[in-house]
């Protein structure tokens, strides 16, 4: 009597795979037939900055030239990567980064086109690609950031390298593995030579231990707000950022500089390039005169990415210092370059 | 069961050899060529990325990997990688047969009910579960906090294969051993576990393979392990090279795994007394026992799902500033799900053929194409999509790059072996003497594998499809490299508010993708109550 029903239910089984089956494959094919469509009017961003900001830009450009850009967020040194992956193939038009390195990576690599000269000449030259692959957007300036009810404003280093010191043991928080640690250990290498930056990489990493040790700087900065940690450092814009996120009433942190030119002091760049595999070129360049000007440093500015911008003289409200007030380490993108110097003195003070 | 078919079949063994085993022991029957082309191709697409990792690897060279690979810090993650998996692989091991056992076995009250919120943690991203825990306690982490974390999101690998395993399993062989006066105890040591070893055995292999590749719940507990510090790698020096060739370290672990679970599992195979005469087993009763179990159960629940799901609603309730994009998370559900059932489909059809030459037609070719599947799990999701991107881009002019049809393919490479387990599992658990019934009456291997086989393995299949689904659900590091560009998935929303502490704009994003996990876990729990193939044996 079951058996009927039986056969029936594994005919209804096998039929519902197929058809399943089918449709599955029927929308795979409909998907990548309406994904790989590219028009001369369309370009792609790979984008390792904060998205939101990314947006507004965006939103602002397509507006104003009708060229439609196609967003890809990811980190940026893992776009780095995935460009040289896809080689001469790569979707990217345009990459912009947070920072100057994975830039330079790539210029290296010989992955970039030369940025037009009229772009380069809106940001101050110091802040550019020092052959003219990229240029710089945007910029951020490297703070301590303390809580204001474990450490008291006059027991602040002064220096970077006092954090090294045992007093600061179990107070410190360190995310090593953020790329914006980088310039700072380039920095510290740069004045004081790669022996020194190692004991004193050494001596971080003693203070922090492994609890205090954090994979990114929005879990420090969110960390020492809380008083779980006393103090760490990271670039101004986390503070912001945090500070828009709790709510005033939720702040119990500050941020601080360190004493003028002390290596610990350092200015980040943000930049943007076309790629030289792009078949946009002259699209990819709109994009990067449109960053640069104005009205893209107002977006910047009015938006809460928090980041200086740095082209076309506009300036910004916050952060309350302003960039020209800043009194950081003098050393250029040159040097701060792809970032291994850092990468290998981190290895070696197995904080990577 | 007293006339159908199914129980004359049973009553003229001599007819027929012993169910789950090849027939004509001892005489090795040619693989079928449809079958081997099949396996050897899914088997080449999944070495794609070990192809990677050693072009990689090499040109990176050994004399600059040297003082990457030996430092004291690569004996501590060493440590803490294969410590924590051998923890937590156990820990799953006893929970996940304990949990499948009470539910298919005993008169547990509100049996399907925990049968589905048993297994609904598979479905919340690992890295939820961590962010869940670590939003409540934030001192939480190190090794017993990854040690609790993992152990709570990974259980239901094991659960599942032993739950299936059990339901399948012939139960006369405990009664027999109960009415031969063993103890529940014992008569479970002695008999029932030899049963539901090789899926017991399968679901700690998924564990431990899933352990070594684990990546975003160790992040957000601060513990370091081998494959946190591959992605610190990738993302701290554009050092892809250094990054892959500290994964072949993990590809040598997980051949470890592989083949310590091999020499466990043996040449035993389940199988029936009486061939096609299994029945519904009469379930215990529990009793006084009742109220602990109960509470264990609760416990379990409590903290695998209560946690996280308690975390999130916190969040949604408590996130403070907080515009939520409705549209977006609409348009991100939809294409979390879309990708989801491909790469469950994909996965599921391409496990049939490996599962059926290696189940049907055991050998050393169909062991190697196998056995080398398992390896792909252990690879960081990131490596794979690099993998796939590099061969796409350098030998196939980019087809397909960046399109719903690659991330498909790519979360099939991905999670193929817990396809393969389950698919497995349920091949060898089918009777192959049904299938030489049907050749016998004249019909072609492929009629049978279509109207005999996948029938009576449906239930492996569709927790196989349900598995793949819910791991390409929380998929993210590969997801971003391989993603149509402008097109976004729950999981990589939800990372990127959470890696920016707006918790409150996460939440929605992870209660989405719990819920929708739910849904194959429930359908899963619901369908095991009406196998096909338990019916045509049973009548």
């Amino acid at each position: 009597m079951a058996q009927g029903t039986d056969r029936r239910r594994t005919r209804l089984v096998s039929r519902s795979c197929c058809y399943g089956l089918a449709l599955a494959l029927l929308g795979c094919l409909l998907a990548s037939c309406g994904g790989s469509s590219s028009s001369s009017n369309t370009i792609t961003l790979y984008n390792g900055q904060h998205e939101q900001t990314t947006d507004a830009l965006v939103a602002r450009f397509e507006k104003l030239t009708g060229i439609t850009v196609k967003v890809r967020s990811d980190d940026e040194e893992v776009f780095a990567s995935q460009i040289n992956a896809e080689g001469s193939n790569s979707p990217a038009d345009v990459l912009f980064t947070e920072n100057s390195p994975p830039l330079e990576y790539l210029q290296e690599k010989g992955r970039l086109a030369p940025v037009a000269r009229s772009t380069l000449a809106r940001t101050p030259a110091r802040y550019n690609s020092p052959t003219g692959h990229w240029v710089g957007v945007s910029s951020r300036v490297s703070v301590l950031v303390y809580n204001t009810a474990l450490i008291p404003n006059s027991q602040l280093p002064t220096s970077i390298m006092q954090l090294a010191d045992p007093k600061w043991k179990g107070k410190l928080a360190l995310a090593p593995g953020e790329t914006d640690f980088q310039p700072i250990v380039t920095s510290v290498a740069r004045s004081y030579g790669d022996a020194a930056a190692l004991r004193w990489l050494q001596g971080l990493k003693a203070n922090a231990g492994s609890s205090h040790t954090y994979p990114d700087n929005e879990t420090l900065v969110d960390q020492v707000n809380r008083g779980q940690v006393a103090i760490g450092i990271i670039n101004q814009y986390y503070w912001y950022r945090e500070r828009a996120q709790v709510g005033q009433s939720g702040v119990h942190s500050a941020i601080a500089h360190l004493a003028a030119r002390d290596p610990g002091y350092v200015i980040d760049v943000s930049g943007a390039a076309v790629l030289k595999s792009s078949d946009h070129q002259a699209a990819g360049q709109k994009l990067l005169a449109f960053l640069v000007s104005a009205q893209g440093q107002q977006i910047i500015a009015d938006t809460d990415s928090f980041e200086y911008p740095i082209a076309s003289g506009v300036s910004t409200a916050e952060p309350e210092t302003p960039l020209d007030k800043l009194q950081p380490n003098p050393i250029n993108i040159a040097a701060l370059g792809d970032g291994a110097t850092a990468v290998a003195l981190l290895q070696k003070a197995q904080l990577l | 069961m007293s006339t159908t078919a199914a129980g004359e079949l049973g009553s003229a063994p001599q007819l027929l050899p012993p169910a789950g085993r090849p027939p004509a022991a001892g005489r090795r029957r040619p693989s079928p060529p449809v079958l081997l082309a099949g396996a050897v191709l899914v088997g080449l697409l999944l070495l794609l990325p070990l192809a990677f990792l050693i072009l990689e690897a090499v040109q990176y060279g050994f004399s600059a990997l040297r003082p990457l690979l030996f430092r004291s810090l690569t004996a501590t993650l060493l440590w803490n990688t294969v410590s924590l998996t051998v923890v937590v692989t156990a820990l799953c091991a006893v929970i996940g047969t304990v949990a499948a056992w009470f539910v298919e076995r005993t008169e547990l009250p509100g049996r399907r009910f925990w049968a589905v919120l048993v297994v609904v943690p598979v479905g919340i991203p690992d890295f939820v579960t961590s962010f869940g825990w670590k939003s409540i306690f934030p001192s939480l982490g190190g090794f017993g906090g990854a040690t609790l974390v993992m152990t709570l999101a990974v259980y239901p690998l094991v659960y599942l294969p032993v739950a299936a395993s059990l339901r399948n399993a012939d139960p006369a062989q405990e009664e027999v051993a109960r009415s031969l006066g063993l103890g529940r105890l014992r008569a479970f040591l002695r008999v029932t576990l030899p049963q539901i070893r090789v899926a017991l055995l399968g679901g700690c292999l998924l564990v431990g393979l899933v352990m070594l590749a684990e990546y975003g719940a160790f992040e957000i507990l601060g513990f370091r392990t081998f494959t946190t510090e591959i992605y610190t790698e990738f993302l701290s020096g554009f050092n892809a090279p250094a990054a892959c060739a500290l994964s072949l370290v993990l590809v040598v672990l997980s051949l470890f795994l592989l083949t310590g679970e091999g020499l466990a599992r043996g040449r035993g195979r389940p199988s029936r007394t009486g061939a096609l005469a299994a029945r519904i087993p009469r379930p215990y009763r529990l009793g006084r026992s009742r109220l602990p179990v109960l509470a264990g159960f609760l416990a379990l629940v409590g903290l695998a799902l209560g946690v996280p799901v308690g975390a999130i609603v916190y969040w949604i309730l408590h996130g403070g500033s907080s515009t939520l994009p409705s549209a977006s998370i609409v348009s991100a559900a939809a294409h979390t799900v879309f990708y989801g059932i491909g790469a469950g489909l994909l996965a599921t059809l391409a496990a049939l053929p490996v599962a059926i030459l290696s189940v049907r037609y055991p050998g050393r070719v169909s062991l190697i194409l196998e056995r080398s599947n398992y390896l792909v799990l252990a690879m960081p999701g990131l490596v794979i999509a690099l993998a796939l991107t590099y061969f796409t881009e350098r030998y196939a002019a980019g087809f397909l790059y960046q399109s719903s049809t690659m991330l498909i393919v790519a979360y099939a490479i991905m999670f193929f072996p817990l396809a393969l387990v389950a698919v497995r599992t349920s091949v060898a658990q089918a009777p192959a003497s049904l299938e030489e019934v049907g050749r016998s009456l004249g019909r072609s291997r492929l009629e049978v594998l279509w109207r005999l086989t996948v029938p009576l393995a449906a239930p492996g299949l569709a927790a196989a499809f349900s598995l793949v689904f819910l791991e390409a659900v929380t998929e993210l590091t590969a997801t971003l490299v391989l993603i149509p560009t402008g097109a976004h998935t729950l999981a990589t929303q939800f990372w990127s508010f959470q890696t920016n502490i707006s918790y409150g704009q996460a939440a929605p994003y992870a209660g989405l993708m719990i819920l929708i996990a739910a849904v194959p876990s429930y359908v899963l729990g619901r369908w095991f109550d009406r196998l096909p193939s338990r019916a045509i044996v049973s009548g």
